[in-house]
């Protein structure tokens, strides 16, 4: 089964000191190389800050664009990884090793498996059924 | 016949369907087929020999035949009921007594921590112990749908989220029990400190988390179940001391020892030995130990309370909560002296909770310094909030804003 670990970062990397920022990237370079040789690692990326946010709605048929992230809290999402476990508690095992789930936090939300949607998303989708 | 096996069997068969069935609903469903057909069977052809394994397979096999039906309409049930059938056929040889108990994959499971607080109860209550959601909202005094909701979301997380139907390996067995035992422990204390309302339904709470804390002692003797178990009895023993016939407050203080019971006290006693000599206690077993020397002692003026205070030092390295550090500090004063324990009870930081102000007004009480006492239990009278404890503490407030002689 295939999970989504969201990372919520109160301060993100780019307002880190170089140092701490560069010890961090040092953390996910391990975590990552850990995960990949044990098969969970599906997918990963980092995001950049919400302020490069841009959110997106139509209504009546006309695109408006407003500045932001969808929510607006405090945390903010960091980056993901996509992940392969077999249950939830593999998956939590491998989310409480994201070093960003000592600073913010991770959820970790289940990918859903039915018919219809492997059906929309298609063969083509990167991360789909493989 | 058969409702002597279902009061003493259907939560073990309902576990053991749930580990076959891979489902929560489908399981119960099953259950109620298994045990319609044993009505039916059973009078007539004489009961089997082993009627828990006749349960189990019948009602898996019920679900395999109602998946079936389903398939004409939904394509993935049949794939599902050719699975479960070829899982059956695997193991057709299956001996039950061969597998680890299924309740307590089904106590690890409801209690797991991706649930919420009140689900966990609430679903350990429906399918642990078989209470009915109208009792469980009851003793709760919640809504039977709100309670059936959240018992529901429970179970679509369960699946959705695919949280395991397995007790978790020893590594990770540690913070999973306290997490079972926490909700054990909120049971029993739901039916133990709310001494208003429908008390016999409460009574009947506590009694329900007793048994489930024999039941967790039974399947994995872990120290600190065993030290709930005995913390819990030992609670339960003065259950009838502490009310007086008018339904008021009777502090352990004033407890009519006599009307303790004994039969729990002997019970508990064993269990805190047993748990200590463990050398792997936890907050649970100590506890537990400061209630046995309440027991112990034969009058409130007999108390060992300079054992009391060093168990209370042995909990505040454990948990170094403020409500502990409370309790240590009137265990304290009781031991080395009242001035001690009232200056210990300033360093005490918990804004809010009566008992903090209701302890300092006892202690002032004791010194004779009334006025200040009466301060501070009209202090504490204006955070509580359960009724008995209110009369309570106005009684006292009477008592030491009475005018002397």
């Amino acid at each position: 089964m295939k999970y989504l670990c969201l990372i919520c970062a109160e301060t993100v990397m780019e307002r880190m000191t170089k140092a701490d920022a560069a010890r961090l990237f040092e953390e996910y370079v391990e975590f990552t190389k850990g995960i990949r040789k044990d098969g969970h690692f599906i997918a990963a990326n980092r995001l950049l800050p919400a302020s490069a946010a841009t959110t997106v709605r139509v209504r009546n048929g006309k695109v408006s664009t407003t500045d932001g992230p969808f929510a607006e809290t405090k945390k903010q999402l960091g980056g993901y990884y996509l992940v392969e476990a077999k249950d939830l508690n593999e998956a939590i095992q491998v989310a409480s090793k994201i070093p960003g789930a000592r600073l913010g936090c991770v959820e970790v939300r289940p990918i859903a498996e039915d018919p219809e949607t492997l059906r929309a998303i298609g063969p083509t989708a990167p991360d789909g059924p493989r | 016949m058969v409702d002597a096996i279902y009061r003493s069997e259907s939560r073990r068969v309902l576990a053991t369907l749930i580990r076959l069935l891979g489902d929560f609903d489908i399981a119960e469903e099953a259950l109620h087929d298994a045990f319609a057909a044993a009505v039916e069977q059973w009078p007539k052809d004489g009961p089997p020999a082993n009627p828990r394994a006749w349960l189990v397979s019948t009602g898996r096999f019920k679900a395999i035949d109602s998946m079936r039906r389903r398939a004409r309409f939904d394509a993935s049930q049949g794939k599902l009921a050719e699975q479960l059938e070829a899982d059956a056929s695997a193991d057709a040889e299956w001996d039950d007594d061969g597998v680890p108990d299924d309740r307590l994959r089904l106590i690890f499971t409801c209690c797991h921590p991706a649930l919420q607080a009140d689900a966990q109860i609430a679903l350990t209550l429906r399918t642990v112990c078989g209470l009915t959601t109208e009792e469980i909202a009851h003793a709760f005094l919640t809504q039977p749908p709100t309670l059936a909701q959240r018992i529901v979301r429970a179970k679509n997380k369960i699946r959705d989220a695919r949280i395991p139907y397995e007790v978790p390996t020893r590594a990770a067995l540690a913070p999973r029990l306290d997490a079972v035992l926490h909700v054990i422990y909120l049971v029993f204390n739901e039916g133990y400190s709310a001494s208003s309302g429908a008390s016999l339904t409460r009574q009947e709470l506590s009694a329900e988390a007793i048994r489930l804390g024999r039941l967790l002692v039974e399947l994995l003797p872990e120290p600190e179940a065993v030290g709930l178990l005995a913390l819990m009895l030992l609670h339960e023993s003065r259950r009838a001391a502490r009310t007086s016939p008018e339904g008021e407050l009777v502090l352990l203080e004033e407890q009519n020892r006599a009307s303790w019971d004994r039969e729990r006290i002997a019970e508990g006693l064993a269990l805190v030995e047993r748990a200590l000599g463990s050398n792997r206690f936890g907050p649970y077993a100590v506890q537990a130990a400061i209630a046995a020397v309440h027991a112990e002692a034969t009058s409130a003026a007999a108390t060992d309370w300079p054992q009391i205070a060093a168990l209370y030092g042995v909990l505040a390295g454990i948990d170094a909560s403020p409500v502990v550090q409370l309790n240590r500090a009137v265990a304290i004063a009781m031991a080395d002296g009242i001035e001690q324990g009232l200056a210990l009870l300033d360093t005490v930081h918990l804004p809010g909770y009566h008992l903090l102000p209701a302890a300092r007004a006892d202690l002032l009480r004791r010194l004779g310094r009334l006025d200040d006492a009466a301060a501070a239990y009209r202090e504490a009278l204006g955070l509580v909030t359960n009724e008995a404890e209110r009369r309570f503490l106005e009684r006292r407030l009477v008592e030491v804003a009475r005018p002397g002689p």
